[in-house]
């Protein structure tokens, strides 16, 4: 492994570049072969198919943002989930006020389910979700500020490891039951849907969906332009560090918890952003997004594609959610879940790298095997044992 | 009046001893569930001193490393740094910044980096996290690196993961990262386990050399290797001092045959 890791960046950089090349293609591509091509074309790809990968992106931007908490410092959030939703809900509150009067009750102010409940005001949660600017700050403040709080406690009392997984799954939870109660002024168990119109254009319009979807690969592309950024500095060394030797790190000065929680945070964001994203492109935004289940499945993802390897979050999230399209449609539904559980077996037995990581690893083993023939005849030092 | 005389040139003595003191420990207890891991110690160590710190297990050797680092919270007791910092009230991060280095007993070092960025993460700097999001290496802070590299016979694995070093190598990697954190005072636990005869004799060489401008705390069980350093020695059992002195003087002592050396 002489110089592995030197070789490792310059591999992943490569790699970064293929993937990033691969990223706005398929941005500019996708809707370019929906909208211009005929239905009539072999090229033409549906407006079904760009409404699933634009899902599939916001998934994608979920899973980096896992990614960079679990792969490079070692916490695994199994309620990323809720972070996701958060921000599908800001944006599914500013969708809900653009309605306006054509709702079924024709109220200016009041969403549907308000009305339906008997409220003659709108609850000050509500106020300002009629500005987009607005709405889009709460996006990413409101999970942003909930994993702050959550995490300065946490990672304050240095809860680590599972007990952090598993209080991250009772937030979640939690916050799916208070999101289900009619009270709580969120729309209940039926949540936001029957959404209009988004900046004014149809959110139902082919054109609204293949920019929703070129957004969203954007989010992508610059949700792992910043975490490569972070992992390439210094303050992704010290994540790995800690990842690595949380006490070696604490002893030689570094105060894990705020790198921990600047992480999280900025994490949140992402997922935050992700959620957003994905409301207007499904159309509806429930309490069952906080489901445990979800946020397990989101790790799924990263697992299968390689975690820490940032292009590998990216390329399980797309390939378990197809698989996941494909295998649920069909005759195999009923046990897409004991399917997904195998996968999750088979990646942590057989690839424990997940395929991403895999492949840097195997690339690397071949280099290294070379090199060390071209070596041969040279008498390498012997180091000291 | 000559009491009072005798009682006022004690209390300067006393003051001057603390003055030329470090590290002042003094009647520290720690408990875990009733097990006195250590019991009412004192122990001083003096600036530029090296002091080899021998014992049975389960004498408190570790635990007092703990205590000074701030893993464990004393029961009771005061541990000062420098003359003014009361560690007890510190937490580690705090400790290490004020300038106390530690090895563990197991080297850990950061695997998956490598030997360089082991060593480039532990240089004396900026510890805040916004300082590491916008930091850039400077060519001082390189050759820095190379220089420990060298002090602790690492050069040719510079780019080697750590992980995949010896036992040995991680050991020196470790004091390594202590050197670049430039601390006043290095606590080494055990740093000969499990090394060679080459090796033992090659790190009571480098530890001698790192004395020479830092002051070192070193918990070992080889007693060739102690033998070997030439320092003060206190011998620890059952959490308190049992004895102190040369080796000569510590390894003859009655006591400490009995409980530690055998017969």
């Amino acid at each position: 492994m002489r110089s592995g890791s030197h070789r490792l960046i310059r591999s992943l950089d490569r790699g970064s570049a293929v993937f990033l090349a691969a990223m706005v293609a398929i941005m500019v591509g996708v809707p370019l072969l929906n909208l211009l091509v005929p239905p009539t074309s072999p090229f033409h790809i549906s407006t079904y198919l760009v409404a699933l990968f634009g899902k599939y992106a916001c998934y994608a931007l979920l899973a980096l943002s896992i990614d960079l908490i679990w792969g490079y410092c070692g916490i695994l959030s199994l309620g990323h989930g809720a972070f996701f939703a958060l921000g599908g809900y800001a944006m599914g509150m500013y969708l809900m006020r653009q309605i306006g009067t054509r709702g079924v009750y024709a109220n200016p102010i009041l969403p549907d389910f308000m009305v339906f409940l008997n409220w003659r005001e709108l609850p000050i949660a509500w106020y300002g979700f009629q500005h987009f600017a607005y709405a889009a700050l709460m996006v990413v403040l409101v999970p942003g500020v909930l994993a702050f709080v959550f995490g300065w406690f946490a990672f304050r009392s240095r809860v680590t490891g599972v007990y952090l997984s598993i209080i991250t799954q009772a937030l979640t939870y939690a916050l799916m039951l208070g999101f289900f109660r009619n009270n709580f002024g969120f729309g209940g168990n039926n949540g936001l849907t029957d959404f209009k119109d988004i900046l004014g254009f149809n959110v139902e319009a082919e054109t609204t969906r293949a920019a929703l979807f070129s957004i969203s690969c954007l989010a992508v592309i610059f949700g792992f332009l910043a975490c490569r950024a972070i992992v390439a500095s210094k303050l992704g060394k010290v994540l790995i560090a800690i990842r690595d030797a949380e006490a070696r790190t604490r002893f030689l000065g570094y105060r894990v918890e705020s790198y921990k929680l600047f992480v999280f945070t900025l994490s949140a964001c992402m997922a935050g952003i992700a959620g957003a994203l994905y409301v207007p492109q499904v159309g509806i935004i429930n309490p069952s997004e906080f489901a445990p289940g979800n946020s397990i499945e989101a790790v799924i993802w990263v697992a299968v594609g390689g975690r820490g390897t940032l292009a590998g979050a990216v390329i399980g999230a797309v390939l378990v959610n197809y698989a996941k399209t494909f295998f649920t449609s069909g005759f195999l539904a009923p046990y897409w879940l004991y399917m997904l559980g195998g996968l999750f077996i088979l990646v942590t037995l057989l690839l424990p790298r997940g395929v991403v990581g895999s492949l840097h690893h195997w690339s690397a083993l071949r280099r290294d095997r070379t090199s060390a023939a071209a070596e041969d005849g040279v008498t390498e030092p012997a180091p000291a044992e | 009046m000559k009491i009072q005389e005798r009682l006022e040139r004690k209390e300067n003595e006393a003051r001057e001893a603390f003055e030329r003191t470090l590290l002042f420990i003094e009647g520290v207890t720690v408990s875990f569930d009733g097990f006195r891991a250590l019991n009412n110690l004192s122990l001083s160590v003096a600036p530029g001193e090296m002091r080899a710190i021998i014992g049975p297990n389960g004498a408190g050797k570790s635990t007092m490393m703990d205590v000074v680092t701030g893993k464990t919270r004393p029961d009771t007791g005061s541990v000062i740094f420098d003359q003014r910092h009361d560690l007890a009230r510190l937490d580690e991060t705090e400790i290490a910044l004020l300038g106390i280095g530690r090895k563990f007993q197991k080297p850990t070092v950061f695997d998956s980096h490598t030997v360089f960025d082991n060593i480039e993460l532990a240089l004396k700097a900026d510890r805040r996290a916004r300082a590491t999001l916008f930091w850039k290496e400077t060519a001082r802070e390189d050759a820095r690196v190379e220089q420990i590299l060298k002090i602790v016979r690492l050069s040719a694995m510079r780019d080697r993961l750590a992980g995949n070093l010896s036992h040995g190598q991680k050991q020196w990697l470790e004091i390594g990262m202590l050197l670049a954190q430039d601390p006043k005072l290095l606590l080494v636990d055990e740093p000969v386990a499990g090394m060679t005869d080459v090796e033992t004799q090659q790190t009571a060489e480098l530890l001698k050399e790192i004395n020479s401008e830092h002051t070192v705390i070193v918990v070992e069980h080889d007693m060739a290797f102690v033998r070997e350093l030439g320092v003060k020695v206190t011998c620890l059992h059952e959490g308190s001092v049992l004895a102190d002195g040369s080796i000569d003087e510590v390894s003859t002592n009655e006591r400490v045959v009995e409980v530690y050396l055998g017969r």
